[in-house]
Order: structure tokens, then sequence, then C-alpha cells
């Protein structure tokens, strides 16, 4: 009896068979590569994804109203490459200021995407495919055939090679991912905004019916989307060292790929942030562990895809076997 | 209303972007010299990269010396498609001569036969075109010079024995395969290299994410590696951060941007990188203005032997290219150390 309680607690939920898979993931790789498992390598880790990790919760919210957004790596190079040339230009010095423009920069790219989709009614795939090119030309305009190298970065860099905002504890980078899952953790549990983004997804027509103002919804998850991605634009400038118009091209592709393997569902209304973080880190986990393995590096991407579409037929067979629990609790 | 209001904003987006778009179509500028002399023509690779820019600079230096006119083009895009619309409008100013950074080596040969039916005297440089498109091709340094001079760093900072690693952009970069071949080859012909041992080419794909995630592996996989060869500007910079970061005993060279790798570069254990390579780009952009010239003067028809004199550059001589044309060679890689890096990190 206990067994099978087990075997159902298991299977009854998605995030616990993704935490399975990730354990199993790890355990393979620390039997070839004894420490991978070490806090310098989960350190590293956690560093070089956070960018991916950061942007996943708004993509989770982009996915939640059954939307999808394909210009964030526009955006982000957008963000990352202006404060780049400000202080190639010595126009800023201040790291905070720097990451402030950034954000801002991505608020209002986001609300503008926003806007075009909630109230222009533009298919999201259409408009951010539109905005995909604008912000990346953009981001080449502002590049003036430039790049912001280390050298031209002075201290803004250092930010995220020290741990300062948490009184020396852990890494700067992994510290802003921890205060930005835990936001989103609790806005979309316990506050309204957060369940009206739920809302939207099930059902938009009865969401607006109920009262939610569907539109204002909508344009407020593309904005907090784009606001996110202009962070990781001051992120990924600092954790590289490095500003290029090209930045982050196509890596919007595996947000959305840490969204699908957390079992957020495409046509929305589905999803939570514990699953998009365990999305993220099964994602991060197979690119740290490929070419520690020493699998052939042309069979690296391969590899990549094989790994990401299994954990997803696995995630549809769990979310199959719930239906069917929850199916056979309403026959008795 | 509102469809009113957002028809009016798509409409001014859309002039804006037109007009945007004219205006950067194809950059010109102009008139170095006298106009009276030959027109000289360049067409990089695209608009938007800094080594693009600075061998339009090289280029527009040695027209002022030679005398005449030279027009510089910049495609929008780093396109076939784009250098063609280029290509055709330079063929109706009559120019008389047109050296081109290809994006293509095969797709402009209709557009460049036309240059050359129209009597435009068509070299390549940096990035060749097909032998049937060209004259004769500028290149920036033969693939055994690159080998030998990555080779003998490796010898250098290893040491003469131990373990060192590859960084390199895609599995399938043809420049930068060349060049490791060559580098295996140099490396397997001479007993001199005997004792050093090359473990692995690990592709960071010209991503700093991947490229972070590659060199990382080959610290954890090798303890005993000694020094990484990256061949390739993004992978270069991302492992020297790595390294750099770690504080890690592992050295670092291969061919870089020096600005954006002048914060590695440095004698002393707190820098990554001792020295690395890269062709200087305006003497590129300078040789293909000499070539150009000695083709339109007749000094030189593209022919294999034949010799001329690139202003203060020196003399040139023609060689037999792997592909069956001809080609100049610029010369070995140009070394970027601790006492050059602070005056090249302004330059490109």
């Amino acid at each position: 009896m206990e067994k099978k309680s087990l075997l159902k607690k298991i299977t009854g939920s998605r995030e616990a068979s993704l935490v399975i898979v990730l354990i199993l993931l790890c355990i393979a790789v620390t039997i070839k590569s004894p420490n991978f498992m070490s806090a310098q390598n989960i350190l590293e880790i956690l560093k070089n994804n956070a960018v991916i990790m950061i942007m996943a919760l708004g993509m989770l919210c982009v996915l939640l109203i059954g939307g999808i957004d394909i210009s964030i790596t526009s955006t982000l190079a957008f963000a990352g490459m202006t404060i780049g040339m400000m202080y190639k230009y010595n126009k800023i010095e201040s790291t905070l200021l720097g990451f402030l423009i950034a954000t801002a920069m991505g608020a209002v790219c986001g609300l503008l995407i926003g806007v075009i989709i909630a109230y222009g009614k533009v298919m999201p795939i259409i408009a951010t495919m539109g905005f995909m090119y604008i912000y990346r030309g953009f981001a080449y305009l502002v590049a003036q055939d430039q790049w912001a190298g280390a050298d031209a970065l002075g201290s803004f860099k250092d930010f995220t090679l020290s741990n300062s905002l948490s009184f020396g504890l852990i890494n700067n980078t992994i510290t802003v991912t921890i205060v930005c899952y835990i936001i989103f953790f609790i806005v979309l549990k316990w506050t309204k905004f957060g369940r009206s983004i739920y809302a939207v997804g099930s059902n938009a027509e009865a969401a607006e019916i109920s009262g939610i103002n569907v539109a204002a919804i909508k344009t407020a998850v593309y904005t907090i989307m784009g606001t996110l991605a202009g962070l990781c634009g001051a992120l990924a400038t600092s954790v590289y060292a490095s500003a290029q118009p090209n930045m982050q091209t196509s890596k919007e592709m595996d947000v959305i790929a840490a969204c699908v393997i957390g079992g957020v569902s495409m046509n929305g209304g589905r999803g939570s942030v514990i699953g998009a973080l365990l999305g993220a880190l099964v994602l991060s986990v197979i690119s740290k562990a490929l070419p520690l393995v020493g699998i052939n590096a042309i069979a690296q991407n391969t590899i990549k895809g094989v790994i990401i579409v299994a954990v997803i037929i696995l995630n549809v067979l769990t979310q199959r076997m719930m239906d069917k629990a929850n199916l056979e609790n309403r026959e008795m | 209303m509102k469809k009113k209001v957002l028809s009016i904003i798509l409409g001014v987006a859309m002039v804006a972007t037109l007009l945007a778009g004219c205006g950067n179509e194809a950059k010109e500028t102009g008139a170095a010299g006298n106009t009276d002399g030959p027109v000289y023509a360049f067409v990089s690779k695209s608009a938007g990269n800094p080594f693009n820019e600075r061998q339009a600079t090289g280029f527009e230096e040695a027209v002022a010396d030679i005398g005449g006119k030279a027009i510089i083009q910049h495609p929008e895009a780093a396109t076939a498609d784009a250098q063609i619309t280029v290509i055709q409008s330079l063929i109706s100013q009559g120019v008389d001569s047109i050296c081109v950074a290809a994006n293509d080596e095969n797709a402009l040969q209709a557009a460049l036969e036309e240059a050359a039916a129209a009597g435009i005297k068509v070299c390549s440089v940096d990035s060749t075109v097909n032998v049937a498109s060209r004259l004769t091709h500028v290149n920036q340094a033969g693939v055994t010079e690159i080998g030998q001079c990555l080779m003998d760093a490796v010898y250098d900072l290893t040491g003469g024995e131990g373990q060192w690693a590859v960084l390199s952009a895609t599995s399938q970069a043809a420049n930068q395969n060349a060049w490791i071949e060559s580098m295996k080859e140099i490396q397997a012909a001479d007993s001199k290299y005997a004792k050093l041992e090359l473990v692995e080419v690990a592709y960071g794909d010209d991503e700093p994410q991947k490229s972070t995630d590659q060199t990382q592996a080959l610290l954890q996989n090798y303890p005993d590696l000694k020094v990484i060869c990256a061949p390739t500007t993004v992978g270069i910079a991302a492992a020297a951060k790595v390294l750099q970061d770690q504080g890690s005993s592992v050295k670092l060279t291969g061919l870089g941007l020096p600005s954006e790798m002048a914060e590695y570069i440095g004698d002393d254990d707190a820098h990554s990188c001792p020295y690395m390579f890269l062709w200087n780009p305006i003497d590129l952009g300078r040789l293909g203005a000499y070539t150009s010239a000695a083709l339109v003067s007749g000094d030189i028809t593209g022919a294999a032997g034949e010799t001329f004199t690139a202003g203060d550059m020196g003399e040139y001589e023609i060689v037999t290219a792997g592909d069956g044309g001809t080609e100049i060679i610029l010369g070995a890689p140009f070394k970027f150390d601790p006492s050059n890096i602070e005056e090249w990190k302004e330059v490109y």
C-alpha cells in the first residue's frame, strides 16, 4: 500500500517527476565526472545560466496567458549594448545606474509589444517576431560597428564576480536570480494579479466577464517579460564582460524550452514557478554536462535535443496519468 | 478612433524605417584625393563590424597616397545579395576597380563577371571569391603561416612540453578548421613538438555562454592542461574571462580583437593571455588598394610570379593560391602583447 502511494505521489506531480529526472541526470554525470556536484561547479552552472533562468520567469507568465515572446533576446541585446556603449564612452560609471537603465529600457520595449498585442489584437508570434528584428536592429545601430569589451566595461563587470548583495554569502548573479524567483513565486501564487494571469490564460472570456481587464493583464505581462529581458541584458554584459550586438541570438528558444520542460503549457493557463525553475535547471545541467562527460563535440547538440524531447515526453505521460487519476476520483 | 491612431503610428513607423533604410543602405564615404584620377571601389562585408571599418580606413589611406578617388561601400547586411546590389551600382557608376571582401565565395560570380566585362579590375580581400570572379586575392595570412604562428605560441607558453587544447568556433567554420588542421600537421611533422599533446578540440560555437561551459570543462577534464589556443575572437574572450576570474595557471593564446582582449593581456599571473595574434586590418585594406591600383595601371595582371610595389609597404609577389587562382599574402599574423595592446585597443 505504502509503495503505491509513493508511486502515486511521484506520478501525481509533474514537479516531483522533474526533480527525479534532475537527480538522475546529476548522478549519471557525477559517475563520469566525479566533482560535478562540487560547490564551484554548481556556482558556475547557476552563473552561466542565470540569464536563461530569469527570463524563463517572464516567459512563464507570457505562456500562462497563452502568448509567446520571441523578441526577448533582441531586447536583451538592445539594452545590454546600450549600457555597454555608455560605459565605453564614460557616460555612466555607476553599476546600479547601468542596471536601472537596462531594466527600464526593457520595460519600455516590453510595454510597446504588450500594447500592440493587447490593444492592437496582433498575434503574439507575429508581433514579437517583428520586434525581434526591430530591437536587434537597434542593438546594431547603438553599437556603431563596435563592441564593448572587458576593458571598456570598467568596474561594471566586477558586479557578477562579487558577493556584495548577499553580504558575502553567494555570488551576486545568483542572488539576483533567487530574488526574482521569490518575487514571482509570491506574486503568481498569492496575489490577485498573479491569479488573474492564470484566469486570463485558462479562459479569457470568462475572466473578462468576471471583471478582469484582460488587455491590461496582457500588457502588464509583456512589460514584465521586457523588464526581465532588460535586466538580463545588463547581467549578461557583466557576466561575460562583453556587449556585442548579436548577444544571445536565438537563446529565446532555450528560454521557451526551459518552460516547456518545466511543464508549462503552450496553450496557456497551466504552469508554475517551480516548474520553470526545474526546467531551466535541467537545461543548465545538460549544457554544463555535455562537454564534461566527453561526448563528441559534433554530437553534443543532438544529444541535447534528444534529452529535451525525452523529458518532455515523460512530462506528457505524467500529465496523462494525473488526468486519469483525477477522472477515477471523480467516478467515485 | 483606436484603429485610426494605430494606423497613423504604423504609417509613420513605416516611413521612418524606409528613410532610415535608404540612409544606411550602402553608406558612401568618398573623395579621397583628386577626382580626376582613377576611381577605386572597396566593398566590405557589412556595416557594424570594427574589423571591416578598419579595412576601409586602410583602403582610403592608401588611395590618398596613390592619388585617385576611393569609394567605400558597406552593405547593410552581411549577405551576398546586399553585396550584389552594391556591385551593380558601382558598375553603373563606371569605377575603375572593385576590391571586395566577399560574403559568399560563389554567389557574387555573375555580378563580378559583369564588372570584369565592363573593364573593371576585380580583386578580393580578406574573404575570397572564386577563381572565375577575380584577378587575384589579397589574403591576410596564409593558412600555414597562421598554423605555424599559433603552434610556436603554444610551444613557447607550454615551455615545450605538456597538454594543450583548442577552443574553436563551430565545427563547420572553414577558416578555423583549416588553421587547426595546419597546427596538427605542423605538430606531427617536427620532433621539436613531440612532447606536446593536443588533448581536445572543443567547440564554443562563438557564443560566450557555450564557450564558457567548454572552457570550464577543459579545465576540469584535464587538470594538467597548460595552454588553450582559441583561434576565434568570441571564444578567446570568453576563455580569457574564465581563466582570469578563476586565477587559473592555464595560459591562453589564439586570434582575438585587441579591444576585446585588452583586459586579459599581460605577462604576470593576474592576466590569462600573455599574447595573441590577428592581422592588421588597416594594412589589409591598404594592400587591397595598392593591388587595385597596380591592376588598373597595368603593372600586374593577376598572374602568379608578378611583383609590384605597394607604397611604403614594400614589394609583394603574386603566388598561386590553394584554390588554383592567385593570391597576395599580406604577411605573418600581427602579434599583440603587453607592449602594444594599449595602443591597439583604441584602433579596433
